[in-house]
């Protein structure tokens, strides 16, 4: 791979299976040291992109079979177009070369319970060609850097969910990879081992200069990334730092609730020469100044409005603004 | 406990120079590392679960007692022409359900590992499909060996004259048939998402397999198909190919029917590598097999 190449490109990707198309033209890059964010709704393609990018998504030929849990949709072909390549290398063509410099974090833990934490360690450093010494120093390295080393002899079912994160986290990096892919890294993690897990992939990302995507469906773990991606129906909505996608929308954010959400669009597009749109039921508008306008529509229409919120800019609206729906019904 | 002084002193070196982290230039993956350490993880995991010891090797050892013993001197093989006791007869039959147990129930945890994640981190590791099934099968067949191998000593007790020489044979010839079990159970695991399934094949399946095999009853005697269908059957020739270790003549106390020592060898050999090279072809096809329980989850 040359220097200035993105360790993660993925140009023009699409993938069906059968007839469902689950990922549509999906195009976007991640630099070097930077924190990439696939945000959304489940189903919406964001597992069957990791998949692939972590090459346990193979096309056979033609066709492949689809995964167990979709089997009950019989067995469809999986066709896929464009490509996607991870420090220069084609997942599709050459995975071998992609796993020597992939680190995978799933999003069950992926270790064996009746093993201690050093031997899941030594496994997986055996898996990618390490051993001795070397290996041993390293395990401890790891060890000591995600704050797991007083637990190194005990087995990994006796572990909480956040250790266990840990120590899966420390596994996925061990033989130290250029690029990381996390799936849904806080699902089962209360909000302090939440925290703690930002604060290792953060330092991971700044001594290392780690290059991190995760799929998620939070809106905050979004915020903190370097670039987000919005994901909804098999396509990328929306690209961008979460400052840049926030910059979209113009001002502020307003949703007014009506019994007659119809008749209200239309009012406020013929008296207030509006653009609004209807989004899961409400109607909401963006206006550099929309708080200005809250007590003259409310006056124009004292019987259509029965509440009000104002928002400022979140990626919550973003999704709005290119969805057409509210995340939360998306999901 | 000096590991984890050992430990904690590296934890405080480390956080002193935590900029230079070590081993920052990955190694090459090397495939028999990969065997070994995979190989290794089966034997531990089943050293600490003491009760499928007592599974595998228990229930067979009990059957054997009580149907051998049971059925007594009433038993005789035709075409034999020296008298045996059905606890003798009975014995290579259930040495090959010992392997036949213990290395189809070692590879349940081919699902296990697929519904516990682990598997889902090796299929993404650069460690080649080959040696990954390899690692799986040999975990296994050495499982299977050294049962197999332990349940031998008791061969004297039905009357059987196992010598230094004949215990060496077996040694081998078991770790062979062995292997090929292994690796069937392995073809039968592997696309299956539910322990559940895997039960039903093993009673509709691997158990007809195994009686039919010569090691209930002899071959000379029975209904020309089921002769024709033992003769087919693959086990039969783990069963033969044990058998023939203890006899100089098998045919005359085991009566006839039965594939000789030499062919069965040679079969049980085949088998192994044609299982081998099966699982190797299956664990390479894109599909269920690559993919784990990840997005099923939340669906």
């Amino acid at each position: 791979m040359s220097s200035t190449e993105n360790p993660i490109r993925v140009e023009h990707l699409s993938h069906h299976y059968g007839r469902r198309q689950a990922l549509v033209d999906v195009s976007f890059d991640v630099p070097a040291g930077k924190i990439f964010a696939l945000l959304g709704p489940n189903g919406g393609g964001k597992t069957t992109l990791f998949k692939i990018l972590c090459t346990s998504m193979v096309p056979n030929g033609e066709a492949a079979i689809l995964p167990a849990s979709d089997m009950k949709a019989g067995k469809m072909p999986a066709l896929q177009t464009g490509r996607a390549t991870i420090c220069g290398y084609d997942v599709l063509t050459d995975p071998h070369a992609v796993r020597c410099c992939l680190g995978v974090v799933f999003q069950h833990p992926s270790l064996d319970g009746k093993l201690t934490v050093r031997e899941n360690l030594r496994h997986q450093g055996h898996l990618y060609g390490l051993s001795g010494a070397r290996l041993e120093a390293r395990i401890d390295e790891m060890l000591a850097r995600f704050r797991v080393a007083d637990r190194a002899g005990d087995r990994v079912e006796t572990l909480s969910g956040g250790l266990a994160r840990r120590v899966d986290l420390a596994k996925g990096l061990l033989h130290a990879p250029r690029v990381l892919l996390l799936d849904e890294p806080s699902t089962g993690l209360d909000p302090h081992a939440r925290w703690e897990l930002w604060q290792l992939l953060d330092a991971c990302r700044r001594q290392d200069n780690l290059t991190i995507l995760m799929t998620t469906h939070f809106m905050d773990e979004a915020d903190r990334c370097d670039c987000v991606g919005i994901i909804d129906g098999g396509r990328l909505v929306a690209v961008g730092s979460p400052a840049e996608l926030k910059a979209q929308i113009a001002g502020e954010c307003l949703h007014l609730q009506s019994d007659d959400p119809d008749g209200l669009t239309h009012g406020l597009k013929e008296r207030f020469s509006l653009s609004p749109a209807i989004v899961g039921g409400t109607v909401r508008i963006e206006h550099p100044s929309a708080h200005e306008l809250i007590p003259k529509i409310v006056e124009a229409f004292p019987d259509r409005i029965t509440a009000v919120s104002l928002s400022r800019p979140t990626l919550e609206e973003v999704f709005m603004r290119h969805t057409g729906r509210r995340f939360e019904d998306a999901a | 406990m000096s590991s984890h002084i050992l430990v904690n002193k590296i934890e405080n070196l480390s956080s002193e120079k935590v900029d230079h982290p070590t081993a920052a230039v990955p190694a090459r993956p090397r495939a028999w590392l990969a065997v070994l350490t995979l190989w290794q993880r089966e034997v531990v995991r089943f050293l600490r679960q003491r009760n499928r010891i007592v599974g595998a090797l228990g229930s067979p050892v009990v059957f054997w007692l009580l149907i051998g013993s049971g059925l007594g001197r009433s038993f005789q093989p035709p075409g034999s022409t020296v008298p045996i006791s059905y606890l003798e007869y009975f014995f290579p039959g259930t040495l090959v359900m010992i392997l036949l147990f213990t290395a189809i129930f070692s590879t349940i945890s081919v699902i296990e590992d697929r519904r516990e994640g682990f598997l889902q981190a090796v299929l993404v590791s650069p460690a080649p499909r080959w040696s990954i099934v390899m690692g799986k099968i040999m975990g296994g067949t050495t499982l299977a060996w050294m049962q197999g191998l332990l349940f031998c000593l008791l061969a004297p007790l039905s009357g059987i004259d196992l010598t230094l020489g004949r215990f060496a044979e077996l040694v081998g010839i078991i770790f062979i048939i062995s292997f090929g079990m292994t690796g069937l159970g392995f073809l039968v695991a592997w696309p299956m998402d539910s322990t559940q399934g895997f039960h039903a094949i093993m009673n509709l399946f691997l158990i007809p397999l195994w009686m039919l095999s010569g090691a209930l009853f002899p071959a000379a005697g029975a209904p020309s198909i089921i002769r024709w269908i033992m003769l087919a059957n693959p086990v039969t020739y783990a069963v033969s190919a044990v058998r023939s270790v203890f006899y100089d003549d098998m045919a005359a106390v085991a009566g006839g029917g039965l594939p000789g020592g030499a062919v069965s060898l040679v079969v049980s050999v085949l088998f192994a590598l044609a299982m081998f090279a099966a699982c190797v072809l299956l664990a390479n096809r894109p599909g269920p097999g690559v993919q784990a329980r990840g997005g099923g989850k939340h669906r």
